[in-house]
């Protein structure tokens, strides 16, 4: 025991804890987090209460000039009366759920596992050509599918299947939510299948010829080895996934613009976008738009602290290889 | 299960992974694939778990060609330098696996995962990650899984390289001791070549794919049938150097500059009258004396039971084992006694053995 006193005094002596060498530490943190942190506050948060600010007024094109006002929560008050709301809200969550679970997720592991399980080479021409329409300007992937389900006499479709005889329709605005889901689906496909077929092959291969010495089968080792053993980029795509496509419209807007007919594939983010920017008879209502983008920030917050708890992120996040001293 | 291999080759376009390997493993047998890195017992073993297919040649179990087997159906059970143990899976987890692949009734995959984990020594240990375990208790937990489909075929591939050397003396005796009781046929692959004798029934020697030497530890050790197995076996390694031999007077002399020693001549005239020929002998075999050969000494390191010594003759260098308590310095002029009942002769030209065909 009185050993114990003598060694801590000791320890004491040499090393006081000074204040000055806690604050150092603690700065030297900060210092770290710092341009993380800069671009976090000037590129999301600040852009954020500007816009849940804008979202409290009657700001528009026919009162810019003039003296706007605060109308308080008038705006939300409005967007919830709006007749189409509920349909807005089911089209947002039909859009995310369809096109995330059977292509940026589903399909992505699909093309994943074909291409690292076929030979090297081809499997990696393979994911190189799936790239090509993401590095397509959206104009021309998307004319490339109006062409594709063009109303009669044109149209792909119509030409392919007429020999089969099958009648030529306007297959884009008879299946309006086939095409949306599949237009974006077919490119949103690409990030998971890069990001899954890099992790299948990182995965040591003595795991495979020991699952098959232990007697599984190609599917047993997906599903026991393969898959488990990618859970962290499976869990980083359909987290990052369902916060992108909440936010993205623009594909819809070129392919069917909401349409057709009212708010039959008419998203959130592309509500937010009209009201706000795009001019209906020359009329940008800045504010009401606003207060669709809030609410969509808002879930998209929100679905993102669900995510981190629901799949425990932090479980996955490595103890740090350095002990700070 | 007696294991067969006939003119078994894996080749990767010009990559020669193995070469026409013939063997074949005795029903209970432990047999060791001793080779430096690169010369293909790996690869020999992945074609017997059936994980590579051979391009030419054969596997035999049991009489049976197992070319065509798929890994699953072949009952064998391996062991990896790198554990390879399912990170997501728990102990228990991972020695069931097998059992689960064979839809083993969960109250009988429960009685023998702890009976095979308690046999390990790592019953208690069940509920953690492999993550959470030592390297000794991974080793166990790898060894577990091999054995709890009771197979017939045992593979080890250098399981014991990432151990300590403490860990790896006593792992090496439980293997031992565990294949014997059982009785399992078992492949061990390791370039340590101490492993390989200490364990082995048999060994095979293989270097660039081929097999050089195919023998039980002893026979290895004492008839060397080429230049490569010679050097590879045995530790300190044999020492060689070129001599002529010649008969004189009925004695058979090995000759270089500064060295003359009188073989027998049961293994003398072997050697005699093919001009060059190349000399082997294990440094336990030259001992210092009061007379014979000269030379001086050119290092001394230090073992700890012994030293080794390296002896200049000529322009020749002998390694040999000494007492440190003699306290011999670099620069000492010694004598050295050779026991040449002990000497190999090889062919420079083809490497191989003169005395054992
Ligand atoms: N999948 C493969 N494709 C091409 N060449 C390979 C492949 N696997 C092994 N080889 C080659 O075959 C040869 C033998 O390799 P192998 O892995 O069997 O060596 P090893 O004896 O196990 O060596 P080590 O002691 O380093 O494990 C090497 O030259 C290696 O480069
Ligand atoms: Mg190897």
């Amino acid at each position: 025991m009185a050993q114990t006193t003598v060694t801590s005094e000791a320890l004491v002596d040499r090393e006081p804890p000074s204040r000055w060498a806690q604050f150092r530490a603690t700065l030297g943190a900060w210092g770290f987090m710092a341009p993380a942190g800069v671009l976090v506050l000037v590129f999301f948060f600040i852009p954020v209460i500007i816009l849940f600010v804008v979202s409290m007024t009657d700001l528009s094109s026919s009162n810019f000039s003039e003296p706007w006002t605060f109308i308080g929560l008038e705006n939300y008050a409005r967007l919830f009366r709006d007749k189409f709301f509920p349909k807005i809200l089911t089209n947002t969550f039909r859009y995310v759920i369809l096109t995330l679970s059977f292509f940026n997720v589903g399909l992505a592991l699909v093309l994943a596992l074909l291409t690292t399980h076929i030979e090297r080479r081809a499997g990696f021409f393979f994911r190189m050509m799936w790239l090509l329409p993401r590095i397509t300007p959206s104009v021309v992937y998307i004319l490339m599918w109006r062409r594709i389900a063009h109303q009669p006499p044109f149209g792909i479709i119509n030409q392919l299947l007429s020999p089969f005889g099958v009648e030529p329709r306007y297959w884009l605005f008879e299946r309006p939510w086939l095409f949306v889901i599949l237009v974006n689906g077919f490119v949103g496909a690409s990030f998971g299948m890069i990001l899954f077929s890099s992790a299948i092959e990182a995965i040591p291969r003595d795991y495979i010829t020991a699952a098959k010495v232990d007697g599984a089968s190609t599917l047993q080792i997906i599903r026991d080895i393969t898959i488990p053993m990618i859970r962290w980029p499976l869990l980083f795509v359909t987290t990052y996934q369902t916060l992108s496509l909440l936010t993205s419209f623009e594909y819809i807007l070129l392919l069917t613009e909401g349409g057709p007919g009212l708010f039959t594939t008419e998203v959130w983010a592309l509500t937010a976008y009209k009201r706000a920017l795009k001019t209906y008879f020359g009329h940008n209502q800045w504010g009401y738009g606003a207060a669709w983008g809030f609410i969509l920030v808002f879930i998209g917050i929100v679905l993102a602290f669900v995510y981190l708890r629901v799949f425990r992120f932090n479980e996955l996040v490595q103890e740090p290889k350095i002990d700070v001293l | 299960m007696k294991v067969e291999l006939e003119n078994l080759t894996k080749r990767w376009g010009d990559v020669v992974g193995a070469d026409s390997i013939n063997l074949e493993i005795q029903d209970g047998e432990f047999v060791a694939f001793l080779g430096p890195s690169g010369c293909g017992k790996t690869t020999t073993l992945l074609m017997v778990a059936g994980i590579y297919k051979p391009t030419e040649g054969f596997i035999r179990f049991d009489e049976r060609i197992v070319n065509q087997m798929a890994p699953k159906d072949r009952n064998v059970g391996m062991v990896f330098q790198s554990y390879a143990l399912y990170p997501h899976m728990t102990v228990f987890q991972n020695i069931g696996y097998p059992l689960k692949l064979k839809k083993v009734p969960k109250e009988e995959m429960q009685k023998r995962v702890q009976r095979v984990a308690d046999m390990m020594g790592i019953g208690h240990l069940l509920d953690r990650k492999p993550a959470q375990l030592s390297g000794g208790q991974q080793q166990r937990v790898a060894l577990g899984r091999a054995l709890v489909k009771e197979p017939q075929l045992l593979l080890f591939d250098e399981p014991l390289s990432n151990l300590d050397a403490r860990l790896r003396l006593s792992m090496r005796s439980e293997i031992k001791r565990l294949q014997m009781e059982l009785g399992i046929t078992s492949i061990y692959v390791t370039h340590d070549q101490v492993e390989a004798m200490t364990m082995a029934d048999r060994i095979a020697v293989m270097k660039d794919g081929r097999l050089q030497a195919y023998a039980p530890p002893e026979e290895l050790y004492d008839q060397p049938r080429t230049l490569f197995v010679a050097g590879f076996v045995g530790n300190p390694p044999m020492n060689f150097m070129e001599v002529e031999v010649d008969r004189e007077n009925g004695d058979y002399h090995a000759r270089r500059e500064g060295f003359d020693v009188v073989v027998p001549p049961d293994r003398g005239e072997k050697a005699a009258g093919r001009g060059k020929v190349i000399l082997g002998i294990r440094p336990e075999d030259v001992t210092l004396a009061d007379e014979g050969v000269s030379g001086e000494i050119y290092v001394v390191e230090p073992l700890g039971r012994d030293d080794l010594i390296d002896v200049r003759i000529g322009d020749a260098h002998v390694h040999i084992l000494a007492d440190p308590t003699l306290r011999l310095k670099i620069g000492d002029n010694v004598k050295l006694k050779f026991n040449t009942h002990k000497v190999q002769f090889f062919d420079p030209a083809t490497e191989d053995s003169l005395l054992w065909t």
